[in-house]
């Protein structure tokens, strides 16, 4: 069958003339990425205004009277939803995958373009539904992130008419909204390479995007029907969830319903969603480390492996989540033997960025900073988690702060810092400036420190006992008064660590006017989004021709070589000397790459 | 759910095997220049569209598995409360329906392949009005099975035959709102169109695989 691909298409290349068709319902990727971003980057700061909030209280819970107990539940739970879903989420696959795939791979779009647009607008739409949540009788729920049954659809929990449903139903449209965007993501990694762009020289951000996207589409439906069931028990009366609970003196509604059986649904989701938001900062920092510390990626081959192990197995191990919930010990132990296996592929990761930084040209840029800072954090997260894979360790530290310490470094401070290192790394592509480097080392050292210094007390909170989801401790006598100037400690750190993301949002706004001009390639780099013709790209991305491409996204510092990187899209020949055969590298050129 | 885990992990393989395979051994450091055999602008040689299809129905399969999990954990957990209810027999009309549909589906596409137009025509709108009879069929199962008392919060059982059938029955709506625009497309620009073949194609795969989905969640329904 004769078919032309979007790319060859005419139309695609006509330049959208007017302010609405340019910037508002656009159908270009690159603005549709930044929408998306500043989006989830509103609604992440909302998120953020609530933790201040939920600090304040717990370091000084006689002081400030800010928020009530019901209000700390709900604060609590949108708090992680808006985090987790609405924020790294859409900011990685909304934003970055938006931006990436077509640039990396040298398409000049989505191949979907009219439904990438679509997709924004209804993420828009689920993120207002969530909003609309804290305008209604009630306001919106508190039944914590998981939103488990029975308690998140029983009278006493905050939000149990209106705002449980308003967020069962947020979720359904920005799972819509998320299928419209991942499948034109993974159509477009399939379909829209460049000539020469092979999927084993993909660079790893696109990897990382493309297998979280696989990810997100497996794992998503598990959410949606969950919520679809919960809403049908909370508007329509049928028992799925809900076993008989005389709540309020008042006789049981419903009968039977199996709680545990949410739970099965929502962590299905929910530990593959762990890696969603995971594998993208894990390609993107493989790209951040190599550009700057100008040596190729260490096994990227193996890096690869690891990505597609990884996604296979984060869908073994969701019960691992449930520990507390009550299983069968065998059950337990299979899920603690899986929860560790999947600690190997994360290591060979780890071992191939420190690797890789091994005899590098190490340049301390911002981007940088952030990845490495990101290495020690995934680290010191990661470890803790072996701690709590393991049945026997959990049970008594599942409901502590230590689990806020885990989660909050391995899947907050993480990815967030590689979000920091990716907005510094690209935004000179973006907007054709660079960010302020002195704002950006003062924003990078205050953010790091200041996240060690909240999360790595609550650790230590967590061996002595105290327990998560608590507004106020009271006289309880096993707590010590340290454990309260701890608090203190952490709520000082996070008011400070929180005001310095204003620095960082001032330079963002700053520098699209007064930023030193970037040039095309400021970090002379390899990778194809680098090379386009204009900067920032225009519609089409390529002008006239679509770039070829000629090698892997990692030469750098190839000895014989003029500079010390060659852009993929640069034919063999050019770059080594006379004599030497242009289609051979010898193995010592490039170390032993596994 | 382990039923879902065992069907997610089959289809991540054979999408790694039948994709990545031997491609994921390729050392690409090693190699310099265009490789010319693999790569184009339209890198797998099939119609983005088709992709897109096949990745949607991956989608929707999870989706479906996760249900049918749910359906069968709820039976394991609910403690006896589950009372199986009398399957309308109005069902099986249905089913012959929505088969006759699909059988219609592939004779559209087989005649568009030979480029007839008005047999495609035909083809098209029967099969569409058929999957109409299938949707108001099942409509009238609901009607059928509220009259004689079984509403949507008594037992689990009924619950869930209400969700099964209506999730079910959303996507065939789906495909009638993607059929519709077919049919019109066909008649602005005729059969010959590569685009119109292309639709059909899709709507045809679409129709087999929902039908494929009934004859399973109908399967689940009557075993219980």
């Amino acid at each position: 069958m004769a078919y032309v691909a979007i790319a060859d298409r005419d139309h695609v290349l006509h330049d959208p003339q007017t302010f609405i068709r340019k910037y508002i319902w656009s159908q270009d990727h690159k603005v549709i990425a930044i929408q998306y971003a500043i989006t989830a980057i509103s609604i992440g700061l909302v998120a953020l205004a609530m933790s201040v909030l939920m600090r304040l209280q717990l370091g000084f819970p006689n002081t400030f009277s800010l928020i009530a107990p019901h209000n700390y539940y709900q604060f609590i739970t949108m708090h992680g939803m808006i985090m987790v879903i609405y924020l790294l989420t859409a900011l990685f696959l909304g934003g970055f995958g938006n931006y990436l795939i077509p640039l990396m791979c040298g398409a000049r779009d989505m191949v979907f373009p009219y439904m990438n647009m679509l997709s924004y607008w209804v993420y828009l739409l689920a993120v207002l539904v969530l909003v609309a949540a804290f305008f209604v009788p009630g306001g919106p729920t508190g039944a914590g992130w998981t939103l488990y049954p029975p308690q998140s659809v029983l009278p006493g929990t905050p939000g149990a008419t209106w705002g449980i449903v308003l967020m069962l139903l947020s979720l359904g449209i920005f799972i819509v909204a998320f299928t419209m965007g991942g499948l034109n993501y993974v159509t477009t990694v399939l379909q829209a390479r460049c000539r020469g762009m092979t999927l084993m020289r993909m660079p790893l951000s696109v990897w990382g995007i493309l297998m979280a996207t696989v990810l997100g589409l497996l794992a998503f439906p598990a959410l949606l029907v969950g919520a679809v069931m919960m809403t049908l028990d909370c508007l329509l009366g049928t028992s799925f969830f809900l076993p008989a609970v005389i709540s309020m003196g008042q006789p049981p509604t419903h009968n039977g319903g199996s709680p545990l059986l949410f739970q099965h649904l929502f962590w299905f989701f929910g530990h593959p969603e762990v890696y969603i938001v995971a594998l993208p900062a894990f390609g993107i920092v493989s790209d951040l480390l190599s550009t700057h510390a100008r040596r190729h990626i260490f096994g990227y081959r193996m890096m690869v492996w690891a990505i597609l192990a990884i996604g296979c197995l984060s869908f073994v191990v969701w019960a691992h989540h449930m520990y507390v919930s009550g299983m069968n010990p065998y059950f337990g132990f299979f899920f603690a033997t899986t929860t560790l296996i999947i600690a190997v592929p994360t290591a060979i990761k780890v071992y191939n960025w420190v690797l890789t930084l091994w005899r590098g040209d190490i340049h301390l840029t911002v981007p940088m900073l952030f990845a490495i800072g990101f290495i020690f954090t995934f680290v010191n997260g990661g470890l803790t988690g072996l701690f709590l894979g393991n049945v026997t360790v959990d049970v008594p530290l599942s409901a502590t702060y230590f689990v806020v310490g885990h989660f909050h470094m391995v899947m907050g401070v993480s990815p967030i810092l590689v979000v920091f290192g990716a907005i510094y790394h690209w935004y000179p592509k973006i907007t054709g400036r660079m960010l302020n480097d002195t704002l950006g080392r003062i924003h990078f050292w205050l953010t790091f420190l200041g996240t060690y210094a909240i999360y790595l007390p609550m650790h230590y909170l967590g061996i002595l006992g105290v327990p998560r989801r608590y507004y106020a401790f009271g006289g309880t006598t096993f707590i010590p008064p340290s454990a309260h100037w701890a608090n203190v400690a952490i709520t000082v750190s996070a008011l400070f660590v929180a005001a310095v993301q204003l620095v960082f949002l001032f330079n963002l706004i700053w520098s699209l006017s007064k930023g030193k001009p970037a040039g095309s390639n400021p970090w002379r780099a390899t990778t194809l989004e680098w090379q386009t013709p204009d900067t920032p790209p225009k519609h089409g991305n390529w002008g006239p021709k679509l770039p070829v491409v000629y090698r892997w996204a990692y030469d750098y510092s190839v000895p014989g070589a003029k500079e010390d990187f060659i852009p993929q899209n640069q034919p063999a020949g050019d770059q080594t000397p006379e004599g030497e055969p242009a289609e051979h590298v010898p193995p010592t050129a490039h170390g032993a790459p596994v | 759910m382990s039923l879902t885990v065992a069907f997610v992990a089959l289809l991540i393989g054979v999408v790694v095997w039948a994709l990545l395979a031997r491609r994921l051994i390729a050392k690409p450091w090693e190699t310099h220049g265009t490789m010319d055999t693999s790569q184009g602008e339209n890198a797998t040689g099939v119609p983005s569209a088709r992709i897109g299809l096949w990745i949607l129905l991956a989608v929707i399969t999870s989706l479906f598995g996760l249900f049918i999990s749910a359906y069968w954990m709820r039976m394991e957990h609910g403690h006896g409360d589950w009372n199986p209810i009398p399957i309308p027999h109005v069902l099986w009309l249905n089913t012959t329906a929505l088969i006759l549909s699909s059988a219609c589906m592939q004779m559209a596409r087989g005649a568009a392949k030979g480029a007839h137009p008005h047999r495609v025509n035909v083809a098209l709108i029967a099969a569409g009005l058929l999957a109409l009879a299938f949707l108001a069929g099942q409509l009238l199962a609901w009607q059928e099975l509220n009259a004689s008392g079984y509403f949507v919060t008594g037992n689990p059982a009924t619950a869930f035959f209400y969700l099964l059938t209506g999730v079910h029955g959303l996507h065939l709506l789906g495909g009638l709102v993607v059929w519709a625009r077919t049919v019109a497309r066909m008649t602005r620009a005729g059969v010959e169109s590569i685009d119109v073949r292309l639709s059909v194609e899709l709507c045809t795969v679409y129709w087999h695989y929902l039908l494929l989905v009934w004859l399973v969640l109908f399967g689940v329904l009557l075993s219980t």
